[in-house]
């Protein structure tokens, strides 16, 4: 059923030389649908693909108030969409009013909105909540249409899309017939997309565009082999700088900031020719990323290292070549990079993979495979979190009073809480009205209270203002500007997380936006630095994001580890693999290696699990725990994507009975409770459900001493009341973020008790790499107090002494 | 544990964050804050866990069953503001009491709880012993020994932040003793305008350390 244009649009397409895609036409076609996702790549015309139907459905000026919603995860791009949609719109001369509405947008603006909204009104997740929350949203939406989500396989990674998709059943009861477009970049999965977005249980409708040609990537060449450990990429800087003047603009992608600014740090030192080259990341100042982002559009800049920073948004400038350095970890955020150079509908985009070590070399090339085949990776998210779900409640309850039965019934129509039990559902009720405490001791302050008629409402409604203030889902509370000292107003430099400038000492010289800096000190919650001359930082990282590599990813490792040979990959990494294979044996899927060697004076194990980083290091610190009741003197360990490497003082006789999945999880249970992951994880979890307010900048700066530590509430509900929701819910969100425990039990699954011990009289080629590892974890326990021993007994008998 | 001789007065700083002197064998505890839990909650704020009276009581009882004072001073923000001191549940109120049995009790006026109080004992602005002066708020022309809570200060030492005492010779503030209370950095302005240097913080916790601090 092919759906015509109206004349006006085709005169306008026609004036440009322009073609309505194929994809654009199905979505008007399908315009109808309750659920309509399409999947294009980047350049496709996505954005103007979703909002067709819109403007086809507005142009004949019948419609009042809203139509379409446009919900964006960008600030940025909900400003820019406004630009590129008012061009069109101008010129055909429709009656179509579009506005934004972000955190950026004036008080005296978001009024009027509300009163007199526009046809189009596009946003973000956070300000569409806030939206939801006011006693006039049945008004405003009354009359809703259409609501658009771009970008949704971001959004569909995160608790920002959790939330975004219970503001849309809340819509779907205020505007009846409310029709739901999603935006998606190539992802593994589309239907499991579909059914997040889509209201629960409609079909969803998918539109496939033309994926365009392949992708033309490979591995970059050097002349300097990779490094056999670390990370980075600085051996690859000639050949990167090569590229660079070979090509328009580059976009230079690292997986962490930190290594974004070593590297571009030194790519400075070897830019001779003085190469317009700037950076970007999560942590620089705003002003400074607008900066470059100016110079990106204005055509001025070469090239850009970045971090995912740069995974979303607009067309900045005229990208040919995107590089990634270090590898990639997950195939499908890599499509979605490579796709961000050459922004044109049907040319092949071209990238770059630079391993940043020997094993990296194995693991780019399972990415390059995995490309050309299409194959990409995703893991469920699970059930929807039910921190998100209390936010929630506490939203409904700002609209004004609510039954308990039909706000069930609402949020069990947004995918991911489908299956939510009535029973959870009361809990997380119970929690936010009475704080959900065995004791309850606030029965007269309840923050709900139920009414004679069985609805819900605020017991005070000047908590209103407060819930509002503290919607959403970002956690950014713990990051501190950086300035130059004695600049008061000047210019930050970026911003660090409170926990590394709490490990600064004054002298200590880090790198920020591509500067050595030397910390002078903290000062009303601003790190104040000095430039400073040396050439290399003494504190070199500040934390990031560090993410784990995709499961799909490692077990496309393991199978290139079945072939005989390995023609596609360099010389060098062919022979150390083989050698591999001779002295010891390759790690295989269904099995588990562990090694055992002597090296240097100590014992050594190492535990080829292939789960992961954050696995592997959970797995290192369960491993140490059963080895030092074993008395096995463990001294420390290190953990990489596919292997833990143990050291300590006496040899490891039987593997299978370390890794018995009761053992390992009883282990866990301890060790988690006083965790700092624990307890990080709680405040993140706390913060989103409404028991910990964010803390306001200027109520810190004051001095004032009103608000205490959430560690002081975690340490409270450990001692009093272990199985609080809020301790489930931490607990739960640990065991599949940071702490990771599933990608171990699903590694247990995979072996079963296939475990192949290997003892050796020496390092293995596969572990050797490991010992060059940085972050090593120290075991503290009786094998240290052993050496500590035997150090005291030898200095004694050195000296004539006896003890 | 760690002794500190103060205007001539030899004190004890606890690892709790309690004040003893021996030869007086007074105790003395700043701002406990009791009921706070309750008083966010009646203001429409979060509903923390509401064991914060449970956990500040206990740790008082410890140090009392440990020093057996004959005067105990707690140093003003003893409640959390008078409601909360009204709010204090039947059996909260009993281990007070029992606390308070058999021995002198001072309750000093704080900005949070500057009414009498129910609880028994003596309400006092300030209280005057030896060479020493007991008060809430430090006082800008105090003369040397004067003893006060209120800044909660907290102070921080290879990467952990903690509870502290913070003296100049002359001045001597405690950290809070309650359990739901924040901190202010030993070296904000307000608390370096009123010591003089050279100054030292004592750490609470396991191990008591001394260090100086300072601009």
């Amino acid at each position: 059923m092919s759906r015509p244009l109206p004349p006006a649009f085709t005169d306008w397409f026609a004036a440009r030389g322009w073609e309505v895609h194929p994809h654009q036409q199905l979505m008007l076609d399908r315009a109808d649908a309750p659920a309509l996702l399409l999947i294009a790549p980047t350049g496709g015309g996505k954005t103007l693909a979703g909002f067709l139907p819109t403007l086809a459905e507005l142009s004949d000026g019948d419609h009042g108030g809203l139509h379409t919603l446009y919900v964006s995860p960008l600030k940025a791009l909900a400003a820019d969409i406004r630009r590129n949609l008012t061009m069109p719109v101008t010129e055909m001369g429709l009656p179509i009013r579009i506005e934004d509405r972000t955190g950026d947008t004036s008080a005296t603006r978001k009024k009027r909105q509300r009163a007199d909204p526009p046809h189009i009104l596009l946003t973000t997740p956070e300000s569409l909540a806030l939206l939801t929350s006011y006693e006039d949203a049945p008004r405003m939406f009354a009359g809703l249409s259409r609501v658009i989500v771009d970008e949704i396989h971001a959004l569909a990674e995160s608790k920002r899309g959790d939330q975004l998709m219970l503001s849309l059943a809340r819509l779907s009861t205020l505007a009846p017939g409310l029709r739901r477009v999603g935006l998606s970049a190539t992802v593994d999965d589309p239907k499991a997309i579909g059914q997040l977005m889509a209201r629960h249980p409609d079909p969803v409708e998918i539109v496939q565009a033309d994926p365009g040609p392949a992708p033309d990537i490979s591995m970059l060449e050097t002349e300097t082999p990779p490094p056999w450990s670390g990370g980075g990429g600085r051996y690859a800087i000639p050949a990167v700088l090569d590229q660079v003047r070979q090509h328009r603009t580059t976009l230079i992608f690292h997986n962490t900031r930190a290594q974004a600014e070593i590297f571009f740090h030194h790519l400075w030192l070897a830019n001779d020719e003085g190469l317009p080259i700037g950076i970007h990341h999560g942590s620089l100042a705003r002003e400074q990323r607008e900066k470059v982002e100016a110079a990106m559009v204005a055509g001025k800049l070469r090239a850009i290292v970045c971090t995912g920073s740069l995974d979303l948004g607009i067309d900045w400038g005229d990208v040919d070549l995107v590089i990634q350095v270090g590898a990639p970890k997950n195939v499908k955020r890599l499509v979605q990079r490579i796709g961000r150079a050459n922004h044109r509908y049907n040319a092949p985009s071209k990238a770059l993979l630079v391993p940043a070590n020997r094993f990296e070399i194995v693991e780019c090339q399972a990415a390059l495979e995995a490309v050309q085949d299409g194959d990409l990776d995703g893991a469920p998210r699970g059930p929807g979190p039910r921190d998100v779900l209390c936010q929630h409640i506490l939203i409904a309850a700002c609209a004004g009073p609510f039954s308990a039965d039909d706000l069930y019934a609402e949020l069990t129509s947004a995918g991911a809480y489908a299956d939510l039990s009535r029973a959870a559902f009361d809990a997380c009720l119970d929690f936010v009205a009475t704080g959900g405490y065995a004791l309850r001791a606030y029965d007269k302050w309840q923050r709900l209270q139920q009414r004679p008629d069985g609805t819900w409402h605020l017991r005070d409604p000047r908590a209103a203002a407060r819930i509002r203030m503290n919607i959403g889902t970002i956690q950014d509370s713990d990051l501190l500007k950086v300035r130059m000292k004695g600049r008061m107003g000047g210019k930050p430099l970026g911003e660090v997380e409170e926990a590394f400038a709490a490990s600064l000492t004054p002298g200590d010289t880090f790198l920020i936006g591509g500067q050595i800096v030397r910390y002078e000190g903290l000062r009303e919650m601003t790190v104040e630095v000095t430039r400073h001359a040396a050439r290399k930082p003494k504190v070199a990282v500040f934390s990031g994001t560090k993410f784990a590599s995709s499961t799909r990813l490692q077990e496309r490792i393991l199978e290139m580890f079945r072939q005989p040979d390995w023609p596609a990959l360099p010389g060098h990494t062919r022979d150390w693999l083989a050698l591999q294979r001779e002295v010891s044996r390759l790690p295989e899927h269904d099995r588990l290696l562990v090694e055992s060697f002597p090296h240097d004076g100590r014992q050594h194990v190492c535990a080829y699990g292939f789960a992961g980083k954050n696995a592997q290091q959970t797995l290192g610190l369960l491993l140490t725990r059963r080895m030092e009741d074993a008395g096995l003197h463990p001294l420390g360990f290190v953990s990489t994507d596919y292997a833990t490497l143990i050291w300590g003082l006496d040899p490891l006789r039987e593997a299978a009975p370390l890794f018995a999945r009761e053992t390992l999880r009883d282990g866990l249970d301890t060790w988690l409770a006083g965790n700092a992951v624990m307890k990080r994880t709680f405040r993140a979890c706390a913060t989103i459900a409404g028991l910990i307010e964010r803390n306001t900048m200027g109520a810190r700066k004051s001095g004032r001493q009103a608000t205490f530590s959430s560690d002081i509430l975690y340490d409270t509900l450990l001692k009093y009341e272990p199985d609080h929701l809020l301790m489930q819910i931490t607990r739960e969100e640990a065991l599949r973020g940071l702490v990771d425990f599933g990608r171990i039990e699903e590694m247990i699954d995979r072996i079963g008790d296939r475990i192949d011990h290997v003892r050796l009289d020496r390092v293995s080629p596969l572990a050797a790499p490991l010992f060059l590892e940085v972050g090593k974890v120290p075991v503290v326990g009786e094998g240290r107090e052993r050496l500590v021993a035997e150090e005291a007994a030898r200095l004694m008998q050195a000296a004539g002494l006896s003890a | 544990m760690n002794a500190l001789t103060f205007n001539g007065e030899s004190l004890v700083l606890r690892p709790s964050g309690a004040l003893w002197w021996p030869t007086e064998r007074l105790l003395c505890v700043s701002d406990l804050h009791l009921g706070k839990a309750e008083r966010m909650a009646r203001r429409g704020g979060a509903l923390v866990p509401p064991y914060e009276c449970d956990e500040t009581l206990e740790r008082l009882d410890a140090e009392i069953s440990a020093m057996a004072p004959r005067r105990v001073i707690c140093l003003g923000d003893s409640f959390d503001d008078g409601p909360a001191e009204h709010g204090l549940s039947e059996a909260h109120r009993m281990w007070i009491a029992r606390m308070m049995a058999g021995r002198d009790w001072v309750w000093i006026a704080g900005n949070h709880d500057p009414g009498p109080v129910r609880l028994g004992g003596e309400h006092l602005a300030e209280v005057r012993l030896g060479g020493l002066v007991f008060r809430h708020i430090a006082e800008a022309d105090a003369a040397p020994g004067e003893v006060s809570g209120h800044y909660h200060p907290k102070a921080r030492l290879a990467g952990s932040r903690r509870p502290c005492f913070l003296t100049d010779g002359c001045r001597l503030i405690l950290p809070a003793f309650g359990s739901y209370t924040g901190g202010m950095d030993a070296d904000a302005p307000e608390i370096l305008a009123l010591l003089r240097p050279p100054m030292k913080a004592v750490l609470t916790g396991p191990t008591p350390v001394v260090f100086p601090i300072g601009p």
